[in-house]
């Protein structure tokens, strides 16, 4: 069985289909949760993690934050643990966990000896619906996420001014809210906020479980069964319905200054379609196109003609993420070189992509990249971590293993002309955001 | 296959001591050249690590940050090909280089695909002995460097780190930071850059492991076609720091809403023989994780910070204890008061049995665990190289864990807490906390 996966595995350069599913299995349990075993035999590890359909774009008005604070609540205590109980129980077996947030999943896990998988599940099922939070636990919990915020957001003005480029790109949906939540509405969640949330969409239902490594499936199964089949499914759970984006008819611009920025640049985002179940074509040819135009320092399209042809720039990037539930960002950034101003960079990044539809795709740098992508497949094998990542984020965005597993064969097929199309009908100026980012309000040349 | 011998337990906790045997050959080339080497073909490609000691600290007098951009242009270029050709050549065989440095090595990271071994080599070599340091590549390199340069200066843990270094190592090249400043690296000269490349990159000075799809004998035949041609003898290693540090506070003003901390002093080296007794001490007192007495008191029992932590920073030429948190300004005074309060906690009382046994089970089930992807069991066995630990080590490493006693740690944690020579750095505006020296 190992020898015959490598035997496979070293095809996959050549023959780009769907062949780590070979490793990966799936099952549901009869309330609902869902799982993936991924089986890696090279080291006795296993990488156990359970994934909610629920982030910060799930978040009711007025609660920004509480998805992720409700994460760091769910290291207290639970009817059958003591607070902290479950992280010193993984420590104690040489094993490391942690939690995290974005704006559609919430995501727990353990990376601990394989032997020790019962353990760590019993724990995991213990949080799915016993959370038991106290008084005690929550103000000093809600200062240690108010100092995560200060250190990541408040304290950089780079994601300070990404809260206000997102906040103005979405005009509705919740994606405009950052996911640590505004300061002034995370200062001051409550008790009664974290265990609302908590009952609207916690439970098997609405859960993924992704374990990765040195497992066996069928003892997988059993082992859910045990621990998480007695969880009875929770019928507060209901389809996501989320607020939606209206059509977006004006372009919006902002202007940001803040002393402590180094170099100042441009960014841009673009509101464009994300990865839908069975319906991914549009966002494979919007990968290719971040990558053909910013993929490479060196040798993508805005690199090319903005740091090396004729140097305008010290450096421009191009960026999309179509693993979202709603719709994605394409993103688009220069930092000019000294001398240029913002405005001239804005002009001479828009004229470098004017010039590329123009132009065309060439084909040696798209088959370039599309050979990255096939060499990505195996690099990545080697870090089972990261493959129980991208299931467990694919499946929480509301893609299915189906779509995942076609997603190599509509890479490979992505044509120029699909990489110059995708970039006419979504690179739209009226639904997008431009942000001047400044160290001093005076513009000096 | 990477084969552990590991003993499965019936109980929860882990009662006695692990084993990770991975199973390292030491393959020496026909020219040479020594690697480490495991051996594992369910993935068709290789890690290979190289590290040539010196690294950033060999920056001759007035050249500051030369090495540094010197390494950021180390594929820029080389041979026939410019950048982009470079580029594109390596692109089109997916293979990646990956060259960064610190103040004691440069690093190249690879990986490179089974089937286009020898190509993804033969493009490597030709960056190690015919780099091209080309002028507009310099230029255009500089460029970036410079951008980094002006970011950094808004950023209160790079203000810090500054500060920090330049109170803790004198003249030493510690003192100052790898990129150089604006005013060093806009002064270097394309003659600056082959110097440090001289000065660096060269075999009296090198450590390489592979982990992957390759055999003893490819190993050997590929060492000498990658690096039997770049030159024997590089530029003299920096000589030892002496940790000038005294216990205090520096505040270095800094208008941000959370003031930053890095705190220290000297520590440990790593062939003391209380090492280990210092490592599994200070796991309990400020290691990784939620449990450490650090983070209890800071982070779990007061929401101080977000993270706090300490460390046995070991480095060539120097050790300290260090550690790091950030709160918010009317916080921090409080925050500093707790760490130093627990500083002298543990020197004077030590730390209880219980803890020094979770500590054991943590650190001995960990182990065995980090060695679970080629490019893990790559760099850990090039770091074991660097710091001249056998290749025995990984066999006896847990047992010398567990032989640390209560009577060492009783001896140890007064040498590696000292409260009164215990000295903050802190960018930010805190409030009520004074300079102190």
């Amino acid at each position: 069985m190992r020898f015959a996966h490598a035997a496979l595995a070293a095809a996959l350069v050549f023959v780009p289909v769907s062949l780590r599913a070979e490793g990966v299995t799936s099952f549901t349990l009869d309330n609902g949760l869902e799982a993936v075993v991924i089986e890696d035999h090279r080291a006795p590890v296993v990488v156990h993690m359970v994934w909610y359909r629920v982030g910060s774009a799930d978040e009711p008005p007025g609660k920004s934050g509480i998805a992720h604070y409700l994460e760091h609540l769910m290291f207290k205590a639970t009817d059958e643990l003591a607070s902290g109980e479950l992280s010193e129980t993984v420590a104690k077996n040489g094993g490391s966990d942690n939690a995290f947030t974005s704006y559609d999943y919430t995501g727990y896990f353990q990376r601990i000896a394989a032997d020790r998988l019962d353990l760590v599940m019993g724990m995991e099922a213990s949080r799915m619906d016993g959370l038991a939070l106290v008084e005690g636990d929550i103000a000093t919990e809600r200062d240690v996420v108010i100092e995560e915020r200060n250190q990541r957001t408040d304290s950089d003005p780079g994601a300070l001014f990404n809260e206000q480029l997102n906040a103005a790109l979405y005009l509705n949906h919740h994606y405009g809210i950052p996911i640590i939540g505004w300061k002034h509405e995370a200062d001051s969640l409550t008790l009664e906020d974290a265990n609302s949330f908590y009952e609207q969409h916690y439970g098997p239902n609405n859960a993924i479980l992704v374990v990765a490594g040195d497992v066996d499936p069928e003892e997988v199964k059993a082992l859910a069964e045990k621990h998480y089949g007695v969880v009875a499914p929770n019928p507060a759970i209901v389809e996501r319905n989320r607020p939606s984006e209206p059509p977006q008819l004006a372009e919006r611009r902002l202007r940001y200054s803040d002393p402590r920025i180094g170099s100042d640049y441009v960014s841009r985002r673009y509101l464009v379609p994300e990865r839908n179940p069975g319906d991914q074509k549009d966002a494979a040819a919007l990968t290719m196109l971040s990558r053909v135009l910013g993929g490479s320092s060196t040798t993508s399209v805005l690199a090319k003609k903005l740091q090396f042809e004729d140097p305008q720039a010290v450096y421009t990037s191009a960026w999309y993420n179509g693993l979202t539930t709603d719709a994605a960002t394409f993103g688009l950034a220069i930092i000019p070189v000294p001398g240029v101003s913002l405005e001239d960079g804005e002009a001479l990044l828009d004229e470098a992509v004017a010039e590329f539809l123009e132009e065309g795709v060439d084909p040696k740098q798209l088959e370039t990249i599309k050979m990255s992508f096939r060499a990505q497949e195996i690099y990545s094998s080697d870090s089972v971590s990261s493959v129980a990542n991208r299931y467990g984020r694919a499946l929480t965005v509301g893609l299915t293993l189906e779509d995942l597993d076609e997603w190599p064969d509509l890479i490979e097929a992505v044509t120029e002309e699909d990489i110059i199309a995708a970039a006419r009908n979504f690179l739209d100026r009226r639904s997008s955001v431009t942000g001047f980012v400044r160290s001093s309000e005076e513009v000096t040349q | 296959m990477i084969r552990f011998v590991f003993a499965i337990f019936a109980t929860v906790a882990l009662t006695s001591p692990l084993r990770a045997a991975v199973e390292i050959q030491e393959v020496t080339s026909p020219g040479g050249i020594t690697a480490w080497l495991v051996e594992e073909n369910s993935i068709p490609f290789t890690a290979l690590e190289i590290r040539f000691k010196g690294g950033g600290s060999l920056d001759r007098p007035g050249k500051r940050g030369a090495i540094n951009l010197m390494t950021g242009l180390i594929e820029e270029g080389a041979g026939e090909l410019d950048s982009q050709g470079f580029a594109t050549a390596r692109d089109a065989l997916a293979a990646s280089y990956r060259f960064d440095v610190g103040r004691d090595s440069l690093s190249i990271s690879s990986r490179f695909l089974s089937e286009n071994r020898d190509e993804a080599v033969a493009l490597l070599r030709q960056a190690l002995v015919a780099p091209r340091f080309d002028q507009v590549a310099l230029d255009r390199v500089r460029g970036q460097v410079l951008s980094g340069l002006r970011s950094d200066e808004g950023d209160p843990n790079n203000i810090a780190s500054l500060n920090f270094n330049s109170m803790a190592y004198g003249d030493h090249p510690y003192h100052s930071l790898n990129k150089g400043t604006t005013e060093s690296v806009t002064a270097l000269t394309r003659d600056d850059i082959v110097t440090a490349f001289e000065d660096t990159i060269a075999l009296d000075r090198i450590f390489v492991a592979a982990t992957g799809d390759i055999s003893a004998e490819e190993l050997g035949a590929l060492l000498d076609t990658l690096l039997g041609d770049i030159r024997a003898v590089g530029a003299p290693l920096p000589d030892e720091a002496e940790v000038m540090l005294t216990g205090g506070v520096t505040v270095v003003p800094f208008n941000t809403p959370q003031s930053v901390a890095l705190f220290g002093h000297e520590g440990i080296p790593r062939n003391d023989p209380d090492f280990f007794a210092a490592f599994v001490a200070n796991q309990i007192f400020g290691g990784s994780g939620r449990q450490s007495r650090l983070s209890l008191e800071v982070r779990e029992k007061r929401g101080l910070t977000y993270g706090v932590g300490s460390y046995l920073a070991i480095y060539d030429q120097a050790h300290l204890v260090l550690g790091q948190f950030a709160s918010a300004n009317n916080r921090m005074a409080e925050a500093i008061e707790v760490i130093r309060d627990e500083w002298a906690k543990v020197a004077a009382d030590g730390l209880t049995q219980t803890e020094l046994d979770e500590a054991k089970t943590y650190l001995t089930g960990a182990y065995p665990l980090r060695f679970d992807s080629n490019a893990s069991i790559a760099r850990i066995l090039v770091n074991m190289q660097v710091d001249d630990l056998g290749l025995d080590y990984i066999d006896t490493r847990n047992d010398r864990v567990n032989a640390v006693t209560q009577e060492d740690i009783r001896r140890v944690v007064k040498r590696i807490y000292r409260p009164d020579d215990l000295r903050f750095v802190v960018v930010g505006r805190p409030e009520n906390l004074e300079n102190v020296n």
